[in-house]
């Protein structure tokens, strides 16, 4: 099975764990992830923040590279080239004389027929139906699923999961064996492209978001966005000086978590590469039990009262 | 939707604002959902809502405001305030036309330097080698704000775990990117 890749600028670079770890896992599914040939940077927030046009371009680009391979269906990890190539797909759909403009800017043929997906919606699609008969080590541990920003807003043109609890990846994250915590900061932003011009602000913002996974005794966040984990990963040491604390809990991309379950070894799935420490002791497996949310269930009572 | 709303005037502000962002401005009606959800309305000089409420007045010096103000570059395009709004006004793409239009006029906020070094920092990395390349964007950053001990702390491990790549990865249709730029920056002229 063929499908094409756009791995983006971080997964070459502070991300690679990322691109190794969804590397090792479609390899165990029998999946060819092939790269778009010669692909260019989406141009992030940087673009869209100083121009317009740049900020459609650059996608375009590398849609109609993707055209031009006949890839039809293309996994795009990163959560904020997901949404800069989807958000351009969709307003060049709209605007037939915008797409023109882009076609030749661009200087390429440009139809927008790309089947774009994110990590989850990849492996919803290619891996999850044959996900649980390969789980050989339940990855048996509390984890916060923290989706960031880009990967639900904006809904009406991603349409994906739902927009203020998604509950995608904590399905995904229960079938590799983890119990998926109830949380508040699932959807808060981290403080994304401020990461060295405004370090302070990123500090602030993504130290709200760990301090919230630790009081819920979070053992593990997972994340589908390299943005998002550079900032809480990386950033840790700030994070810690902001909250006055030492939470040392890791930072693992979903593909790491369902790597881990098919038993795949923390070396090909590049847990050696975080910043934070991957320390995860070894647990004995319990019986699933069935998740009860205990102020639910105050609250029917109450009504029931 | 009241008749006022149906048609656009591109003489007034809120007109240009509609042609450029398809955002009718008028449609805010102060519910300040948008600030209350807004993760850095709290360092802003204008949360969002009274961003909305600004440009609604029509006044010139409202706009001269916004163009200098710190809100246009501090919005990190979480997208929360649209996701949030009961009248679905996209107030990012606003946001992304206020910081267009603070640069071509050059009203930019001196204290924004940073956060536009580092966007332009990256858009010349992508102009000379088609990608992002992490290590020269934090060089060129660096020389244009002065920034020269930031982070310089945390480079060697990042380089011992290999996620610092020591060469960029210049693409072979790099003169195709750079003609891409070239073709909207003669435009922008």
């Amino acid at each position: 099975m063929k499908i094409g890749l756009y791995p983006g600028c971080s997964m070459k670079g502070g991300a690679q764990e990322y691109q190794e770890s969804v590397a090792a896992l479609a390899k165990v599914f029998d999946i060819e992830l092939v790269e778009i040939p010669d692909w260019n940077c989406c141009g992030a927030t940087a673009a869209h923040n100083m121009n317009k046009e740049l900020s459609l371009s650059l996608p375009a680009r590398i849609l109609a590279l993707a055209e031009k391979e006949g890839l039809s269906d293309i996994v795009v990890p990163c959560a904020a080239c997901y949404n800069r190539l989807s958000l351009v797909q969709h307003e060049l759909a709209a605007d037939a004389s915008l797409k023109a403009k882009v076609s030749s800017i661009i200087d390429m043929k440009y139809e927008g027929t790309s089947g774009i997906l994110n990590i989850i919606q990849f492996i919803d699609k290619y891996i999850a139906e044959r996900f649980e008969e390969k789980v050989v080590k339940p990855f048996n541990y509390n984890a916060a699923c923290y989706y960031g920003c880009l990967l639900v807003r904006p809904h009406n043109i991603l349409k994906f999961d739902r927009v203020e609890d998604p509950e995608s990846m904590d399905i995904l994250v229960r079938k590799a064996g983890g119990n998926a915590i109830d949380w508040a900061f699932k959807t808060e932003c981290c403080g994304a492209g401020l990461s060295v011009s405004r370090t302070d602000t990123v500090a602030r913002l993504s130290g709200k978001i760990m301090e919230d996974a630790s009081d819920r005794k979070a053992e593990v966040v997972v994340v589908a966005c390299p943005m998002c984990h550079s900032n809480l990963d990386m950033r840790r040491p700030e994070i810690n000086k902001y909250l006055g604390e030492d939470i040392k809990i890791p930072v693992l991309y979903i593909s790491q978590v369902m790597g881990l379950a098919v038993g795949l070894d923390a070396k090909t799935l590049g847990l050696n590469r975080h910043m934070t420490e991957v320390r995860l002791a070894e647990k004995p497996v319990k019986v699933a039990e069935e998740p009860v949310a205990p102020k639910k269930v105050a609250n029917a009572q109450k009504l029931e009262a | 939707m009241s008749a006022s709303h149906d048609t656009v005037h591109p003489t007034t502000q809120s007109g240009q604002i509609r042609m450029d962002t398809g955002v009718i401005v008028n449609k805010c009606y102060q519910c300040g959902k948008c600030s209350a959800g807004c993760p850095v309305a709290s360092e802003m000089d204008y949360p969002p809502s009274l961003v909305m409420r600004m440009l609604q007045t029509e006044e010139p010096v409202q706009m001269e405001k916004l163009l200098k103000s710190m809100s246009i570059w501090l919005c990190v395009s979480c997208e929360m305030c649209l996701t949030r709004c009961p009248m679905e006004i996209d107030i990012p793409a606003l946001m992304d036309h206020l910081r267009q239009k603070s640069l071509s006029a050059k009203k930019t906020n001196p204290q924004a330097r940073k956060i536009i070094s580092f966007h332009k920092s990256f858009l010349d990395s992508i102009n000379y080698t088609g990608r992002l390349y992490e290590m020269g964007l934090i060089v060129d950053y660096k020389m244009r704000t002065g920034a020269m001990i930031q982070d310089v702390a945390i480079a060697p491990k990042m380089f011992v775990k290999g996620k610092l790549n020591p060469v960029p990865e210049i693409i072979k249709g790099r003169k195709k990117i750079a003609a891409i730029f070239n073709r909207i920056h003669k435009e922008g002229k």
